[in-house]
C-alpha cells in the first residue's frame, strides 16, 4: 500500500494505482476526456493534469502512478487555468453547433466545459481540414472530432479490427481509415463500439429516424415494429432509470403509442432460430458421424457485425457459419409473407422497423440476400438510442407508462429467447432445445443455465456428454459435444485462427460481435455505470427466469407457424425465407464491389464545406476568395507592401553576408 | 534507385518487387516496431508506397492497414504517389536563398511544368526543395539524386537537365 495526500486528504491505495484512480476511490473527481478506465490510457488530452509537489510540470493524473509521500493538488488556480486553456483550445477546433448535435446534453465534452466553468471561448482561428463520411451504419463527422483516439483503441485493442487510425501529422491529423477511404469501403464490421465510446458527436449511428417517422405518418402503410431482447434491459437508462431495469411492458406500450400497427417481438424469431439452427446442427452432426464430409464446428450467425468481420478476415471459412438469417430479418421475412397473407396486406405496403442494440444491423438489411420477392425483409433499423429519442420526441412519458403486451402471432416468446441478447445465451438456448430433442430429458443444469458459459469472460467453453438418447438419435449416444462461446471480435479471431489451422476441438461455437454480447452493442445507451454489463446481464437472466416457458421448442406460436406455413424445420420454405448465404469480401474489401456508403446529409455537407473553407482561407491566401471579401485596392497595396518587405529583407541579408565576407578578407594577411 | 513502376513496370517486375519486399519483411520477422524500416526498404524497392504495397505489408506483418497508412502519411519521406526516376532538390537554405535559390525554383517550375512536390508528366523528375544541404560556399546549389550542382543559374539549368 502507498500513502499520499490528495488536496490535503491522507489517502492509502495499492501500489501501481494512478493518481486518477486513487482520487476516484476517495470521492475526488478529476476531470478526464481521453481516459477510459481499463480501455484507453494515453495522456493525450491533458485535461486531467494535477499539481504534484516536487514535479517540474503538471502531471497527467491518468498516467502518473502514486508514490509514497506524494503530495497531489487537483484544484489549484494553476491547474484550473491550464485545464481551461486546454479546453478552449480543443473547443476552437470543434464545430460548435451543439443545439443541433445528436449528443447535445449527453456530450462528455459539453459536460466537461460546464465542469471546468468555461464561459467564453477566447480562441478563434484556423480549423483543421475535415471530412464527413457516412456509411449505412456509422457516420463519421470529423468536424466534431477532438482526436482523443478512444475509437482507435476500441477498434484495434478491444475488437482487434484496426479499421480506424490516426492519419497525417500535426494539425492535419485526422482519425480515419486508410488513405481516407469511406468506412463503407474498408473492412469495418460496423459493430459500432466506436459510436459508444466517442465522447462527442463525431461517431454516431447513421440515423433511420426520418424514414421511420415518414412511414408512421403514412396512412397507406402498415407499420410493423419488432424489438431485440437486449433493448428491454437498456432503454430505461435513457429515461433516467438504473442500468439493467427491465422495461419490456413499457416498451410495448410506447411503441403502440407511437403509432405502430403491429408491435412484434424479435424474441419470437429467436425461438424460431433455435429450431432452425438446432436442426441444422443436428443434421451436420448426424452426417459427420455417418462419415459424410461435413463442416464442423458450426458457428452462430445472429450477429451481423461478426458476419461482416468473418467475410472480410476469413473468406475461405464461410461454410462454418450457420445459414440462418439473424432473428430480426427472419421476422421481417415472415411479416411480409406469413403475416401479410394472414391479414391480406400487400407486402409492398408494409414497413418493418427493427429496434436493435446494434449498428451492424443497419448494414445487414441493405444486403441483397436480405430480400424476398424483391421486398427487403426489414425496411429500417433504429438503435436503442434512436428509439429513446423518438419516444421522447413523441411526447411519451416512458417512465410512467402502463405495461403493454406484444402482438401475436409474432410476439410471444420463451425465456430462451431473452438470453439471445447476452454472451452465451444463444448457446444455452440451443442446448436447452437440442439436448431435450435428442434425449427427451431436460438439460441437466441447475435452473437450465449452462454454468461454464455464463459470465463475461472472452472465451468460454463447455462439454456435455450425451447419454440415454431417443432411438432416432442413437448415433449420438456417448458423444461428447464440445461448445465454445465468445464475444467481441478479438475473441472471435482466436477461435477462427484455431479453425484455420484445423485445430478447433469444438462442434458448435457462439460468436457475438460486441464484447459481452448485444447488451453492450454499438446501438445501446452510453452508460456511466461501471457495473452496467453485469446489471444488464442479470436483467436478461431474470427476464428468462420469470417466464413459464423457457425452451424455444415449447413456444406454441412457433409450433403453429410450422403447422400452418413452414411445414418443417430446414424445409423448402424455411430455406427460402429464413436462410441465407455469405459473401467473401476479403480483408481489404477487394473481393466484392458491394459498398455500404450512404449519402451524407445536405446540411452536414454544407457545414463541413464551410469549415473546410475556413481552413483554406487561413492556410493559403487564395486571391479569388480574398477579392470577394476585400476590395481589389487593398489587395494590391498589401501585395506591394509584401513585395517591398521581402526585397528589403533580402537586401539586408545580402549586406550582412557581404559584411562578414569582407571582414574575413580584411583579417586574412594576403 | 527509384523507378516509376506505375508506368514502366511489367507484371514480372512487380512480382519481383513484391518478392523482395517479402524478403525484407522476413528479415524483420519477430522484431517489434520494425514497420518504419520495412516501409523504408519497400519504398526503395518499389519506388513509392501505393495502396497495394501497403496492403501487402499490412497482411504480411499482421498490422492493421489503418496503422500502416497512418505511419506512411505521418512521415514526409514516404510517398504514396509514383516518384520520378530522379529527384531534384533545390537548396533553400539562407545562403542559397539570397543568391537566387527562389529563382531556380521558379525556372524549374516553368521548365518542367511541375509544382513543388510534384512529378513531371514523363515520370522523369520529382521536384522538391531542401533545407540547406551544407554547401553554402557553392550557393546557389541544387541536387539531382546524389549529385550536387554549384552556382546554378537559369542558363546552366538547361545543360544540367539535359544530362538526364
Amino acid at each position: 500500500m502507498v500513502n499520499l495526500t490528495i488536496n490535503n486528504l491522507p489517502v492509502t491505495v495499492p501500489a501501481g494505482t494512478t493518481i486518477m484512480e486513487a482520487a476516484r476511490q476517495n470521492n475526488i473527481t478529476i476531470p478526464s476526456l481521453c481516459y477510459v478506465k481499463d480501455v484507453h490510457k494515453m495522456g493525450a488530452c491533458r485535461i486531467c493534469v494535477v499539481e504534484v509537489e516536487g514535479a517540474k510540470s503538471l502531471q497527467a493524473a491518468c498516467m502518473t502512478e502514486v508514490r509514497e509521500g506524494m503530495v497531489v493538488r487537483t484544484n489549484t488556480t494553476k491547474v484550473r487555468n491550464v485545464r481551461k486553456v486546454l479546453y478552449e483550445l480543443l473547443l476552437s477546433d470543434h464545430s460548435q453547433d451543439c443545439p443541433s448535435c445528436t449528443r447535445n446534453q449527453n456530450c462528455e465534452f459539453q459536460a466537461m466545459g460546464q465542469m471546468l466553468g468555461v464561459e467564453t471561448s477566447r480562441f478563434e482561428g484556423e480549423r483543421s481540414s475535415v471530412h464527413v463520411d457516412a456509411s449505412v451504419s456509422v457516420t463519421r463527422d470529423m468536424t466534431k472530432c477532438i482526436r482523443c483516439r478512444r475509437c482507435v483503441t476500441v477498434c484495434k485493442e478491444i475488437q482487434g479490427t484496426g479499421v480506424l487510425g490516426a492519419q497525417n501529422r500535426g494539425f492535419d491529423t485526422e482519425i480515419g481509415t486508410t488513405m481516407g477511404l469511406p468506412l463503407g469501403q474498408v473492412n469495418c464490421a460496423f459493430c459500432g463500439q466506436c459510436t459508444v465510446i466517442c465522447p462527442v458527436g463525431a461517431l454516431r449511428a447513421t440515423s433511420s429516424m426520418g424514414d421511420t417517422w415518414e412511414a408512421l405518418g403514412d396512412p397507406e402503410i402498415r407499420t410493423v415494429v419488432q424489438v431485440a431482447p437486449a433493448v428491454r434491459v437498456a432503454i430505461g437508462e435513457e429515461f433516467g432509470m438504473p442500468a439493467g431495469s427491465r422495461v419490456t411492458g413499457k416498451l410495448a406500450s410506447a411503441l403502440r403509442r407511437m403509432g405502430f400497427d403491429d408491435v412484434f417481438d424479435t424474441n419470437f424469431t429467436a425461438d424460431l432460430t433455435i429450431i432452425e439452427e438446432g436442426t441444422e446442427l443436428l443434421n451436420r452432426l448426424k452426417s459427420a458421424l455417418g462419415g459424410k464430409p461435413t463442416v464442423l464446428p458450426m458457428i452462430t450467425s445472429c450477429s451481423p457485425g461478426w458476419i461482416k468481420f468473418v467475410e472480410h478476415s476469413y473468406p475461405d471459412h464461410l461454410d462454418h457459419l450457420s445459414t440462418c438469417k439473424s432473428p430480426h430479418t427472419m421476422l421481417g421475412a415472415l411479416a411480409k409473407s406469413y403475416y401479410a397473407e394472414k391479414t391480406g396486406t400487400d407486402p409492398k405496403k408494409m414497413f418493418v422497423v427493427s429496434v436493435m442494440p446494434c449498428t451492424a444491423k443497419k448494414s445487414e438489411i441493405v444486403r441483397p440476400e436480405m430480400c424476398n420477392d424483391g421486398n427487403p425483409n426489414v425496411d429500417a433499423v433504429i438503435t436503442t438510442r434512436e428509439l429513446a429519442k423518438m419516444i421522447t420526441s413523441a411526447g411519451i412519458d416512458f417512465k410512467n407508462l402502463p405495461d403493454g403486451d406484444f402482438d401475436n402471432p409474432l410476439g410471444m416468446s420463451t425465456g430462451a429467447a431473452d438470453i439471445f441478447g447476452l454472451t452465451g445465451g444463444v448457446m444455452e438456448a440451443a442446448l436447452r432445445t437440442v439436448y431435450e430433442l435428442v434425449t427427451g430429458r431436460e438439460l441437466p443444469f441447475d435452473g437450465l443455465h449452462v454454468t461454464p458459459i455464463v459470465g463475461l469472460d472472452q472465451v468460454k467453453e463447455a462439454a456435455i456428454t450425451i447419454t440415454g438418447t431417443l432411438p432416432e438419435y442413437s448415433m449420438l449416444e456417448g458423444v461428447e459435444a464440445k461448445v465454445a462461446v465468445t464475444s467481441g471480435l478479438a475473441g472471435a479471431k482466436k477461435l477462427m485462427e484455431q479453425i484455420k489451422k484445423g485445430e478447433s476441438p469444438y462442434h458448435f461455437i457462439e460468436v457475438m460481435g460486441c464484447p459481452s454480447g448485444c447488451i453492450m452493442g454499438g446501438g445501446q445507451p452510453r452508460s456511466t455505470d461501471p457495473d452496467v454489463r453485469q446489471k444488464r446481464l442479470s436483467g436478461l437472466y431474470t427476464e428468462d427466469e420469470s417466464k413459464e416457458l423457457r425452451k424455444s421448442h415449447e413456444n406454441p406460436f412457433v409450433t403453429s407457424l410450422y403447422e400452418e406455413f413452414l411445414v418443417e424445420p430446414n424445409g423448402h420454405r424455411s430455406h427460402e425465407l429464413l436462410h441465407t448465404h455469405y459473401v467473401p469480401r476479403g480483408k481489404f474489401n477487394q473481393l466484392t464491389d458491394e459498398m455500404f456508403v450512404a449519402d451524407v446529409d445536405e446540411n452536414i455537407k454544407r457545414r463541413a464545406a464551410e469549415a473546410a473553407m475556413r481552413h483554406a482561407k487561413v492556410q493559403t491566401v487564395s486571391p479569388q476568395t480574398r477579392e470577394d471579401v476585400e476590395s481589389t485596392r487593398v489587395l494590391e497595396l498589401e501585395s506591394d507592401n509584401r513585395r517591398l518587405q521581402t526585397e528589403l529583407q533580402d537586401a539586408l541579408e545580402t549586406v550582412d553576408i557581404m559584411k562578414s565576407v569582407f571582414a574575413q578578407y580584411v583579417k586574412k594577411p594576403q | 534507385m527509384s523507378k516509376n513502376l506505375e508506368t514502366q513496370a511489367t507484371d514480372a517486375e512487380k512480382k519481383k518487387a513484391f518478392e523482395q519486399i517479402a524478403n525484407v519483411i522476413d528479415l524483420y520477422k519477430g522484431k517489434n516496431d520494425s514497420l518504419i524500416q520495412v516501409l523504408h526498404l519497400a519504398q526503395e524497392i518499389y519506388g513509392y508506397l501505393p495502396m497495394e504495397v501497403q496492403e501487402f505489408i499490412s497482411e504480411e506483418m499482421d498490422i492493421p492497414l489503418a496503422e500502416v497508412s497512418g505511419v506512411v502519411s505521418f512521415y514526409s519521406f514516404f510517398s504514396t504517389v509514383p516518384r520520378g526516376e530522379h529527384t531534384i532538390r533545390v537548396c533553400m537554405g539562407t545562403a542559397c536563398y539570397v543568391r537566387g535559390g527562389k529563382k531556380i525554383v521558379e525556372h524549374l517550375k516553368d521548365r518542367l511544368d511541375v509544382e513543388l512536390g510534384g512529378t513531371t508528366s514523363d515520370g522523369k523528375f520529382t521536384f522538391e526543395i531542401a533545407r540547406c544541404i551544407g554547401a553554402c560556399g557553392l550557393a546557389p546549389t541544387m541536387m539531382i539524386d546524389d549529385k550536387v550542382y554549384k552556382q546554378v543559374n537559369a542558363n546552366k539549368l538547361k545543360s544540367i537537365l539535359e544530362e538526364y
